[in-house]
């Protein structure tokens, strides 16, 4: 087991350094980033205090150097202007956009996308698992059509809609507060207690409207997945030991049908960021959602460097997870790289 | 009433799917004797499995049961109690605990999720109030009584990690583990391979005495009736057709079913049949090996494990209008053999293979390539095992039976039909069959239309694959009358690969038994079965369960044979890969042994 661990660390970690590589052209393959404008202009001017000042810009951030040391730098992995400065120690760069060091930007939306998808992951699987699971043991009854139905409504509600309507009803009926990730009272306060539960009733909804989709997705691959171990022999031998069905379910078919279910982790993540761009947007969440599409917008390329980087580190992590809990749960797969 | 001799008594039992259609069980009664083992006996479809389902409330989706009673008398002198009425939480008190089941598939039927260990221990968590360490106690003690050479190791395993014969194993310790009264087993052995079934069987016999119980042994085999049950239950499409005591009912069957059924069993040769002499090769097969690399695993990728000696050494010659039989359990390398004669996998180097056809030119197998290989593989035809699987299901009959002759460019669209129509005919179908598709088709009738497909090219030698190892023991019997038949008709030559030296030995001119990779006795059919020199053969002579309770299995004979070659006795045993060669001790009876 430690040795799958490690293999799978190591895999991820090679992953991550392809992507790095990846990211960092990506952003800088476009002309025209804010920087470069700004020495293009300072140069312009013809001025010897501005040339001066293009000059520092360039040493500064590495531009005079080639593409692969720029590169180096900005990982860590070779001396910049400053020493040995990059992701790896630390320093996630500077926005030229907002003025201020990416750290100070993304710091406090880092922790909320963090806990928002953290809960949003929570509220998929506690909902789909018993949804899914009942919808297959009782299929084709009132109970598995509401299921789908339920889901079908998931899967066909556009999420803005989806959110304007909890909102609406939210604070209609339950004084549930509207927009943004908390009250305005604990903005730029520290962490206290208070904060903390006012930031979980600001989650509600914004949980409920990015879950939903996958919740629903979910539901119907745990029914498919459950439907199908339910006719194999193993499920009738359990019976036939005695077992009271409910028992016989949970602790056979519905372990089996669980692979999928925990592999998705991994696929969630990313889609789970993504997909929430428009809804942070809609729904004022200070997520980094909307800073990464006002980052991209602007070419801000540390800050959208940064945040790509965080987005694939996540999934990574999530696709660690899911791996290491499917090694837990089947020893199948655990005992698939040993000579029997 | 039952009496107090009695542990079962069904009657009445009716069991139905559709409210419209027939019952699939109709009017079923039988009673069973305490001690006893009552074999209830039926071709596929015959409702033999459903019987059983019935008395533990298992029956699958959309089965109901119609009407019956299934009076069980516990054997601690409770209360007699109607199975069949009972609520479902009275009857679960009784399932796995009282009355117990083993199921055919172990490796479908064990939860591939949890070990051994977890599995049998849950019955008695389920049915006793024992502490978990008596509970673990008691699973290691019926491990060691079932046969596992390591309990501990047993409880620790997960079902993928044994073998065939040990999760069956497995799957016994479950049923016994609480002590039942009344052990159904389903099919127990009919996935294993002919030793380890006899082994199986030995070990519910042995567990029948020493407990006492009741056993119903549901089964299609009559070999297997013979040698286990006390009376036997003969079912067809649902009705009893016959019942009674086993020395009765196989020796002077009354019903004409029960007579047919006898008739179709497998049998060993009794007088010596003369094999038919010929000298006219059609293959010659000399040093024959197939070694498949270790597999890519570990961190860097580099090959771990050892390289796998599917096939060594194997050297035969067929002759023409002769059918050559491989026999060996699974494992053996035997359908590696048939892979490598098709070209479908590569031999190792220094092989040679030599295919002369009808024109009388010799082919070397091993240099085909191209349009040479193209041509070969339409005189050299395979016939496969399932022909549930070897069938298209989105083809009709007559598209699989003309798509050998479009790939091949022969004929027209119009005469290819005109020879799909001949071909259903020569395999006892009818030309209306033709625009159907395979799922219309019974089993029996598929492997006929696999068969037709084989033939299609015109081939000369035809390698048949198990091919009547799904089916039924009538159906089989019809199938290889047919290949009979076919062979002195088209003047065909064959390659039989089978586990069941019963199936082969009307069929085989000559036999070669594998073991391990390599042949271990080789010769001409009436040698091999009067004289059968190698322990491995005798094994499985003796672990071939005949329909007659005179004959029981000779587990003495299967252990002596049955293990790794390293467990042989002198001169047949070997270590790893220094076999001694073959050696001729007859005319043509060939036998691995050390000088």
């Amino acid at each position: 087991m430690l040795g799958y661990f490690v293999r799978r660390v190591w895999t991820m970690i090679w992953t991550l350094a392809v992507v790095s590589v990846l990211v960092f052209i990506i952003v800088n393959l476009p002309p025209g980033d804010i920087l470069s404008n700004q020495i293009a202009q300072l140069r312009a001017s013809g001025e010897a205090a501005s040339v001066a000042r293009a000059e520092f810009l360039m040493r500064e951030f590495a531009l005079d150097r080639p593409m692969w040391q720029q590169y180096l730098i900005w990982v860590g992995f070779w001396p910049g202007p400053h020493g040995f400065s990059g992701l790896l120690q630390g320093d996630l760069g500077w926005s030229f956009e907002l003025n201020r060091p990416v750290s100070a930007i993304v710091g406090e939306a880092l922790w909320l996308t963090l806990a928002l998808n953290f809960f949003t992951v929570l509220f998929v699987y506690l909902v789909a698992l018993p949804l899914g699971a009942v919808a297959a043991v009782k299929a084709n009854s009132w109970i598995d059509y509401l299921a789908t139905f339920i889901g079908y409504v998931g899967l066909a509600t556009p999420n803005f809609l989806l959110a304007l309507i909890l909102y609406h009803y939210g604070a209609h009926w339950f004084g549930l507060p509207v927009g943004g990730m908390m009250s305005a009272d604990f903005l730029d306060k520290p962490l206290s207690l208070a904060k903390l539960g006012d930031i979980l009733l600001h989650l509600i909804v914004p949980v409920i409207v990015i879950g939903t989709a996958g919740m629903a997705g979910m539901v119907r691959r745990l029914r498919a997945n459950l439907l199908d171990e339910l006719g194999k022999p193993y499920v009738t031998t359990a019976l036939a030991k005695g077992s009271p069905s409910g028992r016989a379910v949970v602790r056979y078919p519905l372990r089996m049908a669980l692979n999928p279910f925990v592999a998705d982790i991994g696929n969630l993540l990313p889609s789970l960021v993504s997909g929430s761009v428009l809804v942070s947007l809609v729904m004022g969440l200070q997520t980094i959602g909307p800073i990464l599409l006002s980052a991209l917008r602007s070419q801000d390329y540390f800050l959208s460097g940064f945040i790509l980087m965080f987005v694939s580190l996540l999934t990574l992590v999530g696709m660690l997870i899911s791996d290491l809990l499917l090694a837990w749960l089947d020893p199948r797969i655990r005992y698939s790289g040993r000579a029997r | 009433m039952t009496t107090s001799q009695q542990a079962l008594l069904v009657d009445g039992l009716t069991v139905g799917f559709d409210a419209g259609a027939p019952p699939v069980i109709d009017g079923l009664g039988f009673s069973v004797a305490r001690r006893e083992t009552l074999a209830i006996v039926g071709e596929s479809g015959s409702g033999k499995t459903l019987t059983g389902r019935a008395l533990m409330g298992i029956l699958p989706r959309g089965a109901r049961l119609l009407g019956g009673r299934a009076l069980y008398r516990p054997g601690d002198g409770g209360p007699e109690v109607d199975l069949l009425a009972l609520r479902r939480s009275a009857l679960r008190r009784l399932c796995g605990g009282r009355i117990a089941m083993v199921f055919q598939e172990p490796m479908s039927a064990l939860s591939p999720l949890h070990t051994v260990g977890a599995q049998v221990a849950e019955v008695l968590a389920l049915h006793t109030d024992l502490p978990a360490a008596a509970i673990h106690a008691r699973c290691l003690a019926t491990f060691a009584e079932v046969g596992f050479p390591d309990p501990e190791r047993a409880w620790r395993a997960y079902p993928f990690e044994l073998s065939g014969g040990l999760r069956q194993r497995a799957m016994i310790a479950m049923a016994v583990v609480a002590e039942p009264d009344i052990l159904i087993a389903d099919e127990p052995t009919t996935a294993l391979d002919v030793t380890t079934q006899a082994q199986v069987l030995d070990l519910l016999k042995t567990l029948q005495r020493r407990h006492g119980q009741s056993l119903i042994l549901i089964t299609h085999d009559l070999g297997v009736v013979a040698s286990m049950a006390d009376r036997v239950v003969v079912l067809r499409q649902g009705r009893l057709m016959e019942a009674g005591p086993v020395a009765d009912v196989l020796a002077a069957p009354g019903h004409a079913y029960t007579r047919a059924l006898v008739a179709a069993a497998p049998h060993l040769p009794e007088g010596a049949s003369a094999g038919r002499s010929a000298a006219d090769p059609i293959l010659q097969v000399e040093g024959l090996n197939k070694t498949f690399p270790a597999r890519r695993a570990g961190f860097f990728g580099q090959r771990s494990g050892t390289a796998i000696a599917a096939v060594r050494d194997v050297s035969f010659t067929l002759h023409r209008g002769q059918t050559l039989a491989i026999v060996g359990e699974s494992g053996s390398g035997k359908s590696t053999v048939a892979r490598l004669l098709l070209r479908a996998e590569i031999a190792d180097p220094g092989a040679q293979v030599v295919f002369r056809g009808r024109d009388g030119a010799a082919v070397d197998v091993a240099a085909l390539g191209g349009a040479g290989l193209k041509a070969f593989r339409a005189r050299v035809q395979l016939v496969f095992q399932d022909p549930f699987s070897a069938l298209s299901p989105r083809m009709r009959i007559a598209e699989i039976l003309s798509e050998p002759l479009a790939i091949h460019g022969r004929l027209n669209a119009r005469a290819r039909r005109d020879r799909a129509a001949e071909l259903l005919r020569q395999v006892g179908l009818s030309a209306e069959h033709l625009g159907r598709y395979p799922h219309a088709f019974s089993g029996g009738q598929r492997q006929r239309i696999a068969i037709a497909r084989a033939l299609a090219l015109d081939p000369e030698l035809l390698i048949c694959d198990e091919p009547t190892s799904a089916l039924d023991a009538s159906v089989q019997l019809q199938i290889l009358d047919l290949f009979k038949r076919l062979r002195d008709e088209l003047g065909l030559s064959y390659i039989f690969i089978s586990h069941d030296l019963a199936v082969v030995a009307d069929l085989a001119d000559h036999v070669a038994v594998m073991r391990a990779g390599r042949i271990v006795e080789q010769g001409p059919v009436a040698a091999l079965f009067h004289d059968p020199v190698h322990p491995y053969t005798r094994a499985l002579i003796a672990a071939s369960p005949e329909p007659d309770p005179g004959k029981r299995l000779d587990l003495a004979a299967v252990a002596r044979g049955a293990g790794a070659p390293q467990d042989w006795p002198a001169p047949f045993g070997y270590r790893d890969d220094t076999a001694p060669p073959l050696t001729e001790i007859a005319p043509a009876h060939f036998v691995r042994l050390a000088a």
